[in-house]
């Protein structure tokens, strides 16, 4: 267990009661708390903390399944072999595209639906909002499969529905090259990682006062000069928070290249590259190390936001 | 509002629930198209065809999809109940008491929520292994758990802070005694909370994919979106894309079922966790 440094318990104790009793009764909340709030807590570290750190002792060894007896230390060379390799690069830019095509469209296509949930009339709300539940419901792999058989050579409906497009003729092979690929499968994670942003922003606007809108337009702003000066200021916290837990899931990025690409043509993502060489190849060591490096950089990304952008969680829940 | 813009904003409102049932609606239609019916290149299939639910349900391939549809009800809903029930008391505790440390919960759901999944798979691999849990029903139960747990609490935390407590107390004041009053009173109003939570997490260990394809190796405990992504067809000359297709359109009712009978409930439970003026 963590040792804090207890606060000063506040002496406000009523006057005829001894200070005895306030603190009994604290120490007592204390207690309760810890043993209600405890078996939680130590299940999300055992099922956490207890592998990164297994990964990281392992990440030290030339360690393959196939060859257990051959196992040595070997400091931090895997960690060496991994940064001068250039899949280790590849996948870390192809991880970061995507990241970065994905929010950036998710934010702004987010932000349009949740303009229109949010001024849709009261008849077609509920529709609309059980529309937008489904892709955030669905299975990710199986949004995976719909779009990949929509643009498949074989099974696809894309190429002859689009086929007046420049570029686009029966036979484009979609996975062929690794522009197309990481268009589609950056199609099928924004279809259903969109809704899920829209409700956080659409919680966003229900928090901007009514009243600064009503104040802005007596001004005589326009529309554009309201949604940049009230709407968005307004709902900061909301944007923050969205776009965080975004980046850090799109990062972690594995089902739609597993099943559409399955990494060909340089498509490897970097949680797909640990996945190949600890389940395919069983290069134990090697996968552990890959397994660190994207913790650390996952833990980067956070810590910058949170420290950089000053995305306030505790906040943004209405915690003090 | 005029009748041009109410025609504008139904409009809109139209578009996203095109946007929202495409893909699916695609997906269905993939399932219901006969063997040479899937490379004719259109949307809907030109005769209705049930040999794709055949094969799976019944056929050559329902060895495969059966267990892998049981393993997956039962893996989710343990891991569900598990995490309900520990993130109950978590939940009461940092709503209801005072105590130093539940910021740091709080904070630890947080970073075990933005976790990298390939992270705890790559240990846990070479461990079940050696301790015998790889291709079983706890092996999966218990990494679920860092899926499930962490959205538990952090749900289950903002719906309790909105329940009025002092009814307790008032009930006891009018004469209940505290069994009764936690069960009349505060039970109702903890339900609907506990429920919702149980439907997100639910959705979050139905979704899994990675631990589901690392740490099984068979039907002993393989759930489907592992199976899925795995099928390989009948035989190596059979394109397998309509059998996955209606693998996916089975496995997808359960979620759009949830979706629709509590879909303002999810929204609350979604919205609530992370975003609280």
């Amino acid at each position: 267990m963590t040792q804090t440094v207890l606060p000063p318990t506040k002496k406000t104790a009523p006057v005829s009661a001894p200070d005895g009793t306030v603190s009994d009764r604290s120490r007592g909340e204390r207690r309760l708390g810890w043993l209600l709030a405890g078996p939680a807590f130590v299940v999300m570290l055992a099922v956490t903390a207890y592998p990164i750190l297994q990964a990281t002792y392992e990440s030290l060894f030339s360690y393959r399944l196939t060859d257990p007896g051959n196992r040595e230390f070997v400091g931090l060379g895997n960690y060496g072999v991994i940064l001068s390799d250039p899949l280790w690069w590849q996948s870390l830019w192809v991880t970061v595209l995507i990241t970065l095509i994905t929010v950036a469209v998710e934010l702004v296509l987010g932000f349009a639906l949740a303009m229109v949930m949010a001024k849709a009339l009261a008849s077609i709300r509920p529709v609309v909002r059980a529309a937008i539940l489904i892709p955030y419901a669905v299975i990710t792999v199986v949004s995976a499969f719909a779009w990949q058989f929509a643009f498949d050579i074989n099974t696809g409906f894309v190429n002859s529905w689009f086929a007046w497009l420049p570029g686009v003729a029966a036979d484009t092979d979609w996975f062929g090259d690794f522009w197309t690929s990481i268009f589609v499968i950056c199609l099928a994670e924004i279809w259903k990682t969109t809704p899920f942003i829209s409700l956080l922003l659409l919680a966003g606007l229900a928090q901007v006062p009514e009243v600064l809108q009503e104040a802005a337009q007596v001004d005589g702003a326009t529309r554009w000069q309201r949604l940049w000066r009230v709407t968005i200021p307004n709902m900061k916290a909301a944007i923050m928070v969205a776009l965080l837990f975004r980046t850090l899931d799109a990062f972690r990025i594995f089902d739609s290249i597993f099943v559409m690409t399955a990494g060909a043509n340089g498509t490897e993502s970097v949680s797909f590259l640990a996945y190949r060489q600890t389940i395919s190849r069983l290069e134990i060591g090697l996968g552990s190390a890959v397994s660190v490096l994207l913790f650390i950089a996952v833990m980067l990304i956070a810590a910058l936001a949170v420290k950089g952008f000053k995305v306030d969680l505790g906040a943004a829940r209405g915690e003090q | 509002m005029s009748g041009r813009k109410r025609a504008l904003w139904l409009v809109g409102g139209a578009l996203i629930i095109v946007y929202c049932l495409f893909p699916i609606a695609w997906i269905i239609s993939l399932s219901f198209k006969s063997t040479n019916d899937l490379t004719t290149g259109g949307f809907l299939p030109t005769e209705f065809s049930l040999e794709n639910y055949e094969l799976i349900l019944t056929g050559g391939a329902s060895g495969l999809f059966l267990p892998a549809l049981r393993n997956s009800f039962g893996i989710c809903l343990i891991a569900t109940a598990i995490s309900c029930l520990l993130s109950m008391f978590a939940a009461y505790a940092i709503a209801r008491l005072d105590f130093p440390g539940k910021k740091l919960i709080l904070s630890t759901a947080l970073v075990v929520a933005i976790f990298p999944i390939i992270s705890i798979v790559t240990p846990l691999f070479n461990l079940w292994r050696n301790i015998g849990l790889y291709d079983t029903w706890p092996g999966l139960i218990i990494p679920y758990l860092s899926l499930t747990l962490p959205i538990s609490i952090w749900t289950m935390s903002a719906f309790f802070r909105e329940i009025p407590w002092e009814m307790e107390q008032a009930a006891q004041v009018d004469g209940a005694t505290s069994w009764q009053a936690f069960r009349r009173v505060i039970v109702p109003l903890a339900a609907p909370g506990v429920f919702t939570t149980a439907i997100i997490a639910f959705f979050i260990a139905w979704n899994d994919f990675l631990y589901g394809i690392s740490l099984t190796s068979t039907s002993a405990a393989r759930p489907v979106p592992a199976a899925l992504g795995l099928f390989s067809g009948e035989s190596q000359f059979v394109e397998p894309t309509g059998s996955i297709a209606a693998a996916a359109v089975i496995v997808t009712i359960p979620v759009v079922v949830l979706v629709l009978l509590f879909q303002r409930r999810i929204v609350a439970g979604l919205t609530n966790g992370a975003v609280k003026g």
